[in-house]
């Protein structure tokens, strides 16, 4: 069907102009969309760098490498780099590419906003890490000390690389924003006729909840950071207690927008591995309903529990107390989506290349991370957990496997239909067990100090600390080291390699399948016919 | 691309709202300052810090009997960078008896040669101690001017009200000396 579709469309759509204008002005969406995955690509590396040196230093007690407040700022950096440079780039990467492919759309709904949207994101990269280089040079000010949660009032005290970072969040924020408006229309608006919304991909679902999610809150954070450049600079007391105003309020503010954005970052790759399990599994997805009404209601309870992160500021004990059992609530739907997709799994004739492998570790470390996460939930226990490494420890086990794994595994289930040719099977297995294996090495003994009492985000540590540490860094350089066989195996399969069939997968479904690898510069010009169930 | 003008105009008008949707959530957040204030106190929840000053009421008088129970107090003094002075008390820690009126004398000196005005903030930790940890004399209740090179001796005089809870046995109190301009 599809192959007869492009032949007599060839006449008026020719391919990509040359050079760098094909990718300056482009308005294709899988042009726009290889953009997003390298700029993340790249990003990833810059905030696994600040991460190496992180872990370098904390190989052992005491100051080796760097000062408290350089120290700080990569711990800022890793954080900012990883979440607005690396992740939610990939996410929405996969988004340009997989979404039109899946809806049987031409291209996204304004793909003029769609080129905005991504350049904006080179620019804020480079605010970015100008607010990292400031500080080197006379007269730039101290380091950003804070954290990625710049919380006031060490935030108000920071030199003038706190305003480069400001303005870098703006432009990030328009960006997403940007982005999710796209997204949003084109699935209301694009899909084939006959598509109906309870037939969509859960990837799609996700994304297009994600994208509301981001619209709510993403707008929040840009206010209370310009709160704080008027504080800053305006002479207002938004967050001064001195002038009548309240540290804590940003912290509101902040955690209003930090807690969704953490869904923002999970659900399009839990949406990724509704794609994987039924082709892994070879049976169709265990209660698509079900999936679509969880990620819903994630979202809406993910919108009013954002106060557990701030359990020690002295709220008083209804408040602490409702947000200790929304908190709690939130593992029901989370335990849905799991057990949908162990259900896939059950009696599956299942394989187990690359991108399953990433599914079932997954769906295994996530869900320890989400045990962890109900134990922070408690406000007695957490008490004691507060701003402690079991924090990072809990945290890298959610958003890891959660966010990063689930976007490595949509990279290899759909690299094939990019780039038209097959990755190197042993070698990507032999990234993800290396991968995997110094995650949990780098990041399970973190538990351990965390609950034995070291805080994070301080550059020393007690020496009773140190063995942990040791065991944490040699597996985090491992864990570093991993990244570049990603590397190598992206760049050989975009070289070269086996070629990859339309259905690249025996048992994939799905209309991105049904289009040749790589797919042609214009896709689905003529809608895909839907067969109605 | 050529697109059809009905899914133009559909996706025109869903752009508006959505945009709409996004300004709105930025002013969202800028209201969020006063109503979170607003929400507080319409549905009664307190931060906890805001129910202790209703609990002022329910104060027990300091000086009532003096009771056979030991508190330790703890003198702390942190000086702001900003302000040049050096601040320390003849007492570290004391053992008292609620209802007992004790007086610990801090000195500070001014280290530099000019005339520097700085006040006292007092902390007490922990903070449900606050209450019933009454200053009968404080430096801290009013300002103080040094000269260049001048050093005083400052008089604290504090009773633990017997009302204390049985739960607290020590008590820290914190001065942070703040640099005071003109």
């Amino acid at each position: 069907m599809t192959t007869a579709t492009h032949a007599h469309a060839d006449h008026e759509h020719h391919g990509p102009p040359s050079g760098l204008k094909r990718w300056l002005f482009s308005t294709n969406h899988k042009d726009i969309g290889t953009m997003y995955l390298v700029f993340a690509l790249i990003m990833l590396f810059l905030g696994g760098a600040s991460a190496m040196v992180i872990r370098a230093e904390l190989f052992m007690p005491g100051l080796q490498l760097v000062q408290p407040d350089l120290y700080n700022n990569l711990v800022t950096n890793h954080a900012l780099i990883m979440i607005f440079g690396a992740v939610m780039p990939a996410a929405a990467g996969l988004a340009n590419w997989m979404i039109p492919l899946m809806i049987g759309a031409p291209d996204m709904a304004l793909p003029r906003m769609n080129n905005l949207s991504f350049w904006i994101l080179p620019a804020a990269a480079l605010m970015l890490i100008l607010s990292f280089v400031v500080p080197f040079f006379p007269g730039g000010g101290t380091q950003i000390n804070t954290g990625w949660t710049l919380y006031p009032p060490l935030s108000l005290q920071v030199g003038m690389s706190m305003d480069f970072l400001i303005f870098a969040i703006h432009l990030l924020g328009v960006s997403s924003v940007l982005a999710s408006i796209n997204i949003i229309v084109t699935i209301f608006n694009m899909r084939a006729p006959g598509l109906r919304m309870m037939q969509l991909p859960i990837f799609v679902w996700a994304w297009l909840v994600t994208a509301f999610l981001l619209i709510l809150v993403v707008p929040v954070l840009a206010a209370g950071v310009t709160m704080l450049l008027f504080d800053r600079h305006f002479g207002t007391s938004f967050f001064i207690a001195a002038g009548g105003g309240d540290p804590v309020l940003f912290q509101h503010l902040f955690w209003f927008f930090g807690h969704p954005e953490v869904y923002i970052l999970i659900l399009p790759s839990l949406g990724v591995l509704a794609s994987i399990l039924p082709t892994f599994s070879r049976k169709p997805l265990f209660g698509h309903h079900s999936l679509v009404g969880a990620m819903i209601a994630i979202a809406a309870l993910g919108m009013i529990v954002w106060a557990h992160h701030q359990y020690t500021v002295g709220m008083s004990l209804a408040a602490v107390k409702y947000f200790m059992i929304m908190t709690i609530l939130i593992s029901i739907p989370v335990g849905l989506i799991i057990f949908n997709y162990m259900m896939t799994m059950w009696r599956g004739a299942m394989t187990f290349e690359t991108p399953m492998l990433f599914t079932v570790a997954i769906i295994l470390m996530f869900s320890f991370g989400g045990l962890t996460g109900v134990m922070l939930a408690v406000v007695p226990a957490d008490m004691q957990y507060h701003d402690s490494m079991f924090v990072v420890a809990h945290f890298h086990y959610v958003l890891l496997p959660g966010a990063v794994w689930g976007l490595f595994a949509g990279v290899f289930y759909w690299l094939p239909k990019w780039t038209g040719h097959m990755y190197d099977e042993k070698l990507a297995k032999t990234f993800f067990w290396l991968h995997v294996v110094s995650f949990n090495i780098t990041f399970f003994p973190q538990h351990f100090i965390g609950l034995a009492g070291m805080p994070r985000r301080i550059v020393d540590y007690n020496v009773m600390f140190t063995e942990f540490n040791m065991i944490s860094s040699v597996g985090a350089f491992f864990f570093g080291i991993s990244h570049l066989l990603f590397l190598y195996i992206i760049i050989k399969t975009v070289r070269g390699g086996e070629k990859a069939k339309a259905r690249a997968w025996e048992s994939a479904q799905g209309l991105e399948w049904e289009v040749e690898s790589p797919p042609p510069h214009h896709t689905w010009t003529t809608p895909p016919t839907i067969k109605t169930a | 691309m050529e697109r059809d003008p009905d899914v133009r105009k559909a996706s025109g008008r869903m752009v508006l709202w959505l945009g709409a949707l996004t300004i709105g959530m930025f002013g969202f957040g800028f209201a969020l300052v006063p109503l979170y204030n607003l929400y507080c106190q319409v549905v009664g929840i307190q931060s906890a810090d805001q129910q202790r000053a209703l609990n002022v009421q329910a104060r027990v008088d300091p000086l009532g009997e003096v009771q056979d129970r030991w508190v330790t107090v703890r003198f702390d003094t942190t000086v702001h960078p900003s302000l040049p002075w050096a601040l320390e008390s003849n007492e570290r820690s004391l053992r008292v008896r609620p209802g007992e009126i004790h007086e610990v004398m801090f000195v500070a000196s001014n280290r530099s040669s000019a005339k520097v005005t700085g006040q006292a903030l007092p902390t007490v930790i922990p903070w449900q101690a606050n209450d019933f940890f009454n200053k009968t004399e404080c430096f801290c209740f009013v300002k103080q001017t040094l000269d260049g090179g001048e050093r005083r001796e400052m008089p604290l005089r504090f009773v633990v009200s017997p009302a204390l809870p049985d739960g607290v046995t020590s008590l820290t109190l914190s001065y942070n000396f703040m640099h005071l301009d003109g």
